[in-house]
């Protein structure tokens, strides 16, 4: 079921990605499992959310899906072709049509520039010769995003926390891209700006036809942009499917605590709050078996010995947990 | 958070106005008038010179200042001290100018090869550099003139080793932070070659930094020189500079204190100069501090 497909904008096949710490010059490595074994796709114009505690590995399965870091183990594969390594010619090139929003848009932007110079940026590095012509092509993009020309000529201390991730935004979207990786794009402003940002950029992707990858924490925002919804637990996909579906009825244990841990405004229906016991994880000291079974509870005398696969279940959806094994076979006996 | 810059960035355009107009204060006039005044007397040594700066005027020997033959008055051999200060002064800005520019060169790029390459070529740049900064200058700087002579272009160059590793140290870190988050690999992310990241985005970001540390380093330069040439080591008689006429007069300071005077006050108003408008010229340069 999980073979690379043709039409795929973005195929991810058991990506891995290892760091090792080491403590002092002759301590024992320790190796950090930061990605481990996920696979995914994204379709053209697709949104895929990603969801997870800090330090699950959100972050650097963004950067390994863009390229920036070259996986331990495993394949991306953009457009049909493999991802080639960073900071080569052919790297540089594939840049035009996949980009990135970061977190914080004031540490992503030189303070010495005017917005609107580094919303040229991308085109001033791709094709340099085009100078006018790349000129007109960020005044469009500046007030595509919601900004004036008087803003243009700022510098980003000057603008405020929703104007920056504009720029940013800007600056990702001026090569025209087909992918987009938003590592946390909103958390760092408040409620009423982020919804600004979120409500650009699902216009701007109607509109362009792209496919992101939106990486965040707070499921409230993910549900609103993305169509599927991926959790992650420690490196690994736990659980993964349409992002209704999985936010209306959590399979594994760890997106139900999630899901239940989310605060909602019309509580009418008082679902219990399912709260979490144990240490949050730490990658370096990984629980045999199942990642998340010191916490969870439903955990197994199996839960600690053998580690779940990430099967499907259901129609669109693939759970790791060893207690929907009985649906998971029929499916891959049916697929 | 957000509120609040956006509060507060409309009344921007007026404050930078204002900010502007007074940005340029009168010790900033006062240090470039006297820069370019030194500049002025380095170039036209030659021409504004009343004598030639070893002519020996024997009848006026440690002739005090106000000779209307000699204005800044004589040394022991009757040379004239205005000449000789103006010959000084373009020898010691050339060194002073040319060594604190090539530390400043050299320390840079070293610094952006550690924080570019990592790995070994970054464990040799600070190993280097330690040495460079564990080794007292003094005694490389002797035994290099001791052993290879000297020469003006020899002095510059062993000058410009001077305060390097400071400079190969703040690039190396200010790049690696740059480039570990934010706006360095933004542009690296887009596409940008390292030339780009490095020399439009990095190099202006570090400039002001790099700028105060010219501006500590160009006096240091000058005074490392005196030392020298006191020691007999730096440049050489006849030719003479700053800190050989301080030490030379420093023999005849009770007698005659104006030989040495001249040049000692020359040393420290350049250097203040040199601070004054290095200072300035940081806040110049950072727009989110105009």
């Amino acid at each position: 079921m999980m073979s690379a497909k043709t039409g795929m904008l973005l195929s991810v096949r058991n990506l891995r990605r290892i760091y090792t710490s080491r403590r002092g010059i002759f301590g024992a490595s320790s190796p950090v499992r930061a990605v481990d074994d996920v696979s995914f796709d994204i379709l053209p114009g697709e949104t895929l959310g990603i969801v997870g505690e800090s330090g699950s590995g959100k972050s650097t399965l963004g950067r390994l899906a863009l390229g920036l870091e070259a996986p331990d183990l495993g394949s991306v594969v953009f457009r049909g072709s493999p991802m080639p390594m960073p900071s080569t010619v052919e790297w540089r090139g594939l840049r035009r049509r996949m980009q990135m929003i970061y977190q914080d848009p004031l540490g992503a932007l030189d303070r010495r520039l005017p917005v609107l110079t580094q919303i040229r940026e991308p085109l001033d590095i791709h094709q340099p010769r085009e100078h006018h012509g790349n000129q007109v092509k960020a005044a469009e993009m500046l007030a595509r995003v919601g900004l004036s020309r008087e803003q243009g000529a700022r510098y980003p201390h000057e603008l405020s926390g929703g104007q920056r991730q504009r720029v940013v935004l800007a600056r990702a979207l001026m090569t025209g891209p087909d992918f987009l990786v938003c590592d946390e794009p909103v958390s760092a402003l408040d409620v009423s700006i982020q919804a600004q940002v979120v409500n650009l950029l699902i216009d701007l992707q109607t509109e362009l036809g792209l496919a992101m990858m939106f990486i965040s924490h707070d499921l409230r925002v993910v549900r609103q942009i993305s169509k599927r919804v991926a959790v992650m637990y420690l490196g690994g996909f736990v659980e993964e499917g349409d992002a209704d579906d999985l936010f209306a009825s959590p399979l594994h244990p760890y997106t139900k605590a999630l899901v239940s841990a989310a605060p909602q405004a019309r509580s009418t229906n008082r679902h219990e709050r399912i709260v979490l016991t144990g240490e949050p994880p730490n990658p370096a000291n990984r629980p045999t078996g199942c990642a998340f079974h010191p916490r969870c509870g439903a955990a197994m005398a199996r839960c600690k010995e053998e580690a779940p696969a990430l099967v499907p279940v259901g129609r669109q959806r693939r759970v790791a947990c060893h207690l929907y094994p009985a649906a998971a076979s029929d499916q891959t006996q049916a697929a | 958070m957000t509120d609040h810059a956006l509060a507060s960035s409309k009344p921007a355009p007026r404050s930078l106005d204002h900010a502007r107009s007074r940005s340029v204060p009168i010790a900033v006039y006062l240090a470039l008038a006297w820069l370019i005044g030194m500049i002025v007397i380095a170039l036209l040594a030659d021409v504004l010179s009343p004598y030639r700066f070893t002519a020996p005027d024997l009848r006026n020997r440690l002739s005090p200042p106000g000779n209307p033959l000699h204005w800044l008055g004589t040394d022991e051999l009757g040379r004239d001290v205005l000449s000789r200060l103006f010959v000084s002064i373009r020898i010691s800005l050339l060194i002073a100018f040319g060594a604190a520019l090539i530390s400043a060169f050299l320390g840079t790029v070293l610094g952006f090869v550690a924080a570019y390459y990592r790995g070994f070529a970054e464990q040799i740049v600070l190993m280097l550099a330690d040495f460079q900064a564990s080794m007292p200058f003094l005694i490389l700087a002797l035994s290099v003139l001791a052993f290879f002579g000297n020469s003006l272009p020899l002095l510059i160059g062993l000058m410009g080793l001077f305060g390097w590793e400071r400079y190969a140290r703040i690039a190396r870190g200010l790049a690696i932070s740059a480039s570990a988050q934010g706006y360095a690999s933004a542009i690296h992310q887009l596409g940008a070659r390292p030339v780009r990241v490095y020399l439009r985005h990095i190099l202006p970001n570090i400039a002001s930094t790099l700028i105060v540390m010219m501006t500590l380093v160009f006096p240091e330069v000058i005074l490392l020189e005196s030392s020298l040439s006191f020691l007999g080591l730096g440049v050489q008689p006849p030719m003479t500079s700053l800190g050989n006429m301080v030490g030379f007069g420093r023999e005849y300071i009770t007698r005659a204190p104006w030989i040495m005077l001249a040049p000692a006050v020359t040393i420290i108003l350049t250097t203040l100069a040199v601070s004054v408008l290095g200072d300035w010229l940081r806040d110049r340069l950072d727009p989110t501090l105009r």
